[in-house]
């Protein structure tokens, strides 16, 4: 079998542009290296909808994300993720950053993007949003900035392109690519998948694939972005704050998140080893004072987790999305901030590029655009919830009682087109674990769960793929070998 | 929907909840028992070791021991219970929802609640160590849970962050099962939890206690490979130079625990700073007829003093359904109890004047230890009103008073009450 499109990576990029293309009458395949999509930068970033004023005029980033924010509403419509168009703050703390406020707005006006206002009126500001520091001199009001679940979204995209036939294959490495006779040759550890064009998301790792096609022309560093989230209730935000941004980084904000949740970072550190995301002491307190600097109060009591995520940056911060010279061969590379507000105009991108080659992109009759939003006990009144419970004994069981799952949900998730395979991969769908006691209590009930529903012994239920293992062995089983191994030395 | 009605609606069937329920039967009222596990007993049946029971039937037994002697008797007293069914809403009228897959929506009437849900551990995040996030990071209870019930062990070498009771319990269990504690790490230069668990646990075993150390820094990506451990100053800030690594596939939390108050707040009661809900002396919540009892309203050193304090809860919610208390005097005319020097914390948060005749249980701890101190009552006008000496206090030790508070000097105007634990005044004189 030959796919007439073979995508690398399933990260939000590589997800989206497999759920566009899936609506043409395609045979289209996904590899994505980690145990689960949206497993790396995808898991870990902002989560904001950027309005599209921020990154210089000259680059291509700008544009796709001024195109890329308007093309949410038609998407959260389809793909049912959540998403809140709840407008950022850009916070000046000193007269003379109002200048840059008002050169911001002014150019973004020109650019198109809407209602954007630099409000100097500290009440008004205050009112607007009650947690900001009380230094704020000026803000620059962007009411089209919002907040999504990162995850959340690429999983929709991946169920919504799974439900019109692309194939996702996890778990699977790319080792090698061989172009010959218009032919690509994509080898993993077990596998080996042949297409026609090829389009390399693989994020961190896309100038490693990028050189399988001989193609050495750029660079991809990651750059570690530091983050601590807060416990829901600890405060209740309405805007995302952004510091005025330096010439390095927009800097540190202070955001909500579509769960309710508050989240202060990312820093910026440019390192070397594409696998290191691990949070720091410096860096958790370089983070905690760049966040008071907007809001003095932060819970800080009551933060349930900190973590990093990596940035894939090219050589000149900006994306690269090539129609390369090794024919069928797409780059979409570097695609850092505002890469999740960017990617349904980089998909349009795409699809330009395919028909260029020559891809037949007639719309086929069967696509079904709409992923249907995954049911949730929360949602269900008493009576509704009675009435789920008796059809289906799994919604009365709760699992996960900070963030009150049931069973069904966490039954959905490991059955849903793209499903989980791992504890993270159903936290990430359904968010057992992710409440304030982090795991604790339900921890126990997925493995059972998981090694229910995919036939696996409990040893074999993992964190997040390969080597991640929960637990060793049962508890008999290790003193005897314990005793064993003793006694063969 | 499914319908059940009682006179108390008792939530959780662990030692606090057990206990509660057995009283309101043995004053011959209807009590309902919803417990979200598939069985009676709560925490205490994972917790297999001995040490259970001394006060209350001045005997040694194991957890599930300790747990049966109440379970056989609610079996005896027919006292009726829902299994598997997790509550998801109280309201101030005292209706009860719950959900389990036999029955789907429940709800249960009342007409006073005794809440027992217990407590919960304190994770990582709330202790924000840097690093990575990989697999092999349990917390002890966790852990437990798994090697006791389960039958599965989370790893081979341990680091165990945090001296407390679960933790050090955790690290004798591992050691039987063949496992290697490498060390107990603790950020305090004393340990968390009682003296007889460093000493059975850990002393006896040969396993290392390092005191004024914490974990810095996790490694490894998939699975945990090792911690960096530092030493902390007298503001628990890292010392430079101080680090070292310790290899080990699991790295298990005993840094404490939370009481597990989201149906309390959901249903409207207020919660102190300890964490659970602010009660009077008769243990009832700011919202009238529900009460409250063991680790849900502040963690208890041992389970004999849950099983004490859920007696007093059951019994009180009993007296409040045959009408003892006068409605309209009721947390109006109240004295606030507050902690004051060297205490973290003080139930009852507030006391009914017209209850001042009647010997009041106080409970609270110490923030830090301290010895040949004086324990005082004052007023909000700095008069002493009662005082006692004792020899030495201690944060895992919780200081239980029994006072009447009229055979004190008490000025019956009085609004607040501060509990103080200071040095004794002649201590500071022979110092000086």
């Amino acid at each position: 079998m030959i796919y007439d499109v073979i995508i690398i990576g399933g990260g939000v990029t590589g997800c989206c542009i497999a759920r566009t293309l899936s609506k043409f009458d395609l045979k289209i395949a996904l590899l994505e290296k980690e145990a689960d999509i949206a497993s790396g930068t995808s898991k870990a970033n902002s989560g904001v909808v950027h309005a599209g004023f921020a990154s210089p005029r000259e680059y291509l980033k700008r544009d796709m994300c001024i195109r890329g924010n308007k093309l949410y509403n038609q998407a959260v419509e389809e793909l049912n993720f959540s998403f809140q168009r709840i407008g950022s703050f850009v916070v000046a703390l000193e007269d003379g950053q109002i200048k840059k406020l008002e050169e911001q707005r002014r150019e973004g006006t020109q650019d198109g993007v809407p209602g954007l206002e630099v409000i100097l009126d500290k009440e008004k500001i205050k009112y607007m949003e009650p947690n900001i520091t009380d230094e704020v001199v000026g803000v620059l009001h962007a009411p089209t900035a919002g907040i999504v679940s990162p995850y959340g979204m690429t999983i929709a995209l991946a169920d919504n392109a799974a439900m019109n036939g692309v194939k996702f294959f996890r778990n699977q490495k790319v080792s090698k690519i061989i172009h010959q006779n218009y032919t690509f040759t994509v080898k993993t550890k077990n596998k080996e998948f042949k297409a026609s064009n090829v389009i390399n998301a693989a994020g961190l790792y896309g100038s490693k694939i990028s050189k399988m096609v001989g193609l050495d022309y750029f660079t991809i560093t990651p750059r570690k972005g530091e983050y601590i989230l807060f416990d829901r209730n600890a405060m209740h935000l309405n805007k995302i704050l952004f510091p005025t941004p330096t010439k390095i980084s927009k800097g540190i904000l202070v955001c909500p998140t579509v769960s309710g949740n508050t989240f202060v970072g990312p820093n910026a550190q440019n390192i070397t080893d594409k696998k290191d995301t691990s949070t720091t002491e410096a860096g958790l307190k370089e983070i905690l004072e760049g966040g008071k600097k907007l809001v003095p109060n932060l819970p800080v009591r009551a933060s349930i987790r900190n973590f990093a995520g990596l940035r894939a940056v090219s050589d000149n911060y900006d994306f690269i999305i090539d129609n390369t010279d090794v024919y069928g061969f797409i780059n979409v590379v570097g695609i850092l901030s505002p890469g999740l507000t960017s990617c349904y105009a980089i998909a349009e991108r795409v699809v330009e590029f395919l028909e260029l080659l020559g891809v037949n992109t007639k719309v086929k009759d069967d696509y079904n655009p709409i992923r249907p939003k995954p049911e949730n006990f929360k949602d269900f009144t008493k009576k509704e919830l009675d009435i789920k419970i008796k059809e289906d004994p799994t919604w009365g069981r709760i699992i996960c009682r900070c963030e009150t799952i049931p069973e069904k949900e966490i039954l959905n998730a490991i059955h849903s087109p793209v499903g989980a395979t791992t504890l993270d991969g159903i936290k990430f769908r359904c968010r057992p674990g992710m409440g304030r006691c982090q795991g604790g209590f339900c921890r126990p009930r997925l493995i059972e769960i998981l090694s229910r529903e995919l036939n696996i012994p409990y040893e074999e239920v993992t964190k997040m793929g390969e080597d991640t293992n929960y637990l060793i062995a049962r508890t008999k089983d290790f003193r005897l070998n314990t005793i064993k191994g003793g006694a063969e030395e | 929907m499914k319908k059940y009605k009682a006179d108390v609606v008792v939530i959780g069937a662990g030692a606090g909840g057990l206990a509660a329920a057995l009283e309101v039967k043995k004053a011959k009222l209807d009590v309902l028992i919803v417990e979200r596990a598939k069985e009676l007993g709560g925490i205490t049946l994972q917790c297999i070791h001995n040490g259970f029971g001394l006060k209350e039937f001045e005997e040694e037994l194991t957890g599930p021991e300790y747990i049966q002697r109440f379970i056989n008797q609610v079996i005896d007293l027919k006292i009726p219970y829902l299994l598997d069914s997790m509550v998801i809403e109280i309201t101030k009228e005292k209706k009860v929802y719950a959900v389990n897959n036999n029955e789907g929506l429940i709800e249960v009437e009342a007409k006073a609640v005794v809440l027992a849900m217990g407590c919960r551990e304190r994770t990582r995040g709330a202790i924000n160590i840097p690093g990575f996030r990989p697999a092999g990071i349990f917390t002890a209870g966790q852990a437990q849970r798994f090697v006791n019930i389960e039958g599965y062990l989370p790893g081979s070498t341990y680091v165990i962050l945090g001296s407390g009771d679960i933790g050090m319990i955790m690290a004798r269990r591992l050691t039987w099962e063949g496992c290697k504690v490498k060390a107990v790490v603790e950020i305090l230069p004393y340990v968390s939890g009682l003296l007889r668990n460093q000493v059975q646990c850990l002393e006896d075993y040969d396993i290392p206690l390092i005191t004024n150390y914490t974990v810095t820094k996790i490694h490894g990506k998939e699975r945990i490979k090792g911690v960096t451990i530092s030493k902390v100053d007298r503001n628990f800030d890292r010392i430079i130079g101080s680090d070292k690594f310790i290899e080990c596939d699991t790295l298990l939390l005993s840094v404490g625990l939370i009481p597990e108050n989201e149906l309390t707040l959901q249903a409207g009661a207020e919660l102190s700073d300890n964490g659970g809900p602010i009660i009077d002396e008769n243990l009832e919540t700011t919202i009238e007829g529900i009460f409250a009892c063991g680790n849900v309203l502040q963690v208890h050193d041992l389970v004999d003093m849950v099983t004490n304090e859920a007696k007093r809860a059951g019994l009180n919610a009993v007296e409040y359904i045959n009408g003892r208390y006068g409605k309209e005097l009721k947390k109006k005319d109240i004295i606030k109890c507050i902690p004051g020097e060297n205490v973290n914390y003080i139930k009852p948060d507030i006391i009914n004047k017209r209850d001042l005749s009647e010997e009041i249980i106080f409970t609270f701890r110490v923030r830090y230890p301290d010895r040949r101190v004086q324990i005082q009552f004052k007023d909000e006008n700095n008069n002493v009103i009662y005082k006692k000496k004792k020899i030495y206090v201690i944060p895992s030790e919780m200081i239980e008073l029994n006072l009447n508070l009229e055979e004190t000097k008490i000025d019956p105007t009085c609004k607040s009450i501060t509990v103080e634990v200071i040095p004794r005044p002649e201590v500071l004189i022979e110092e000086e």
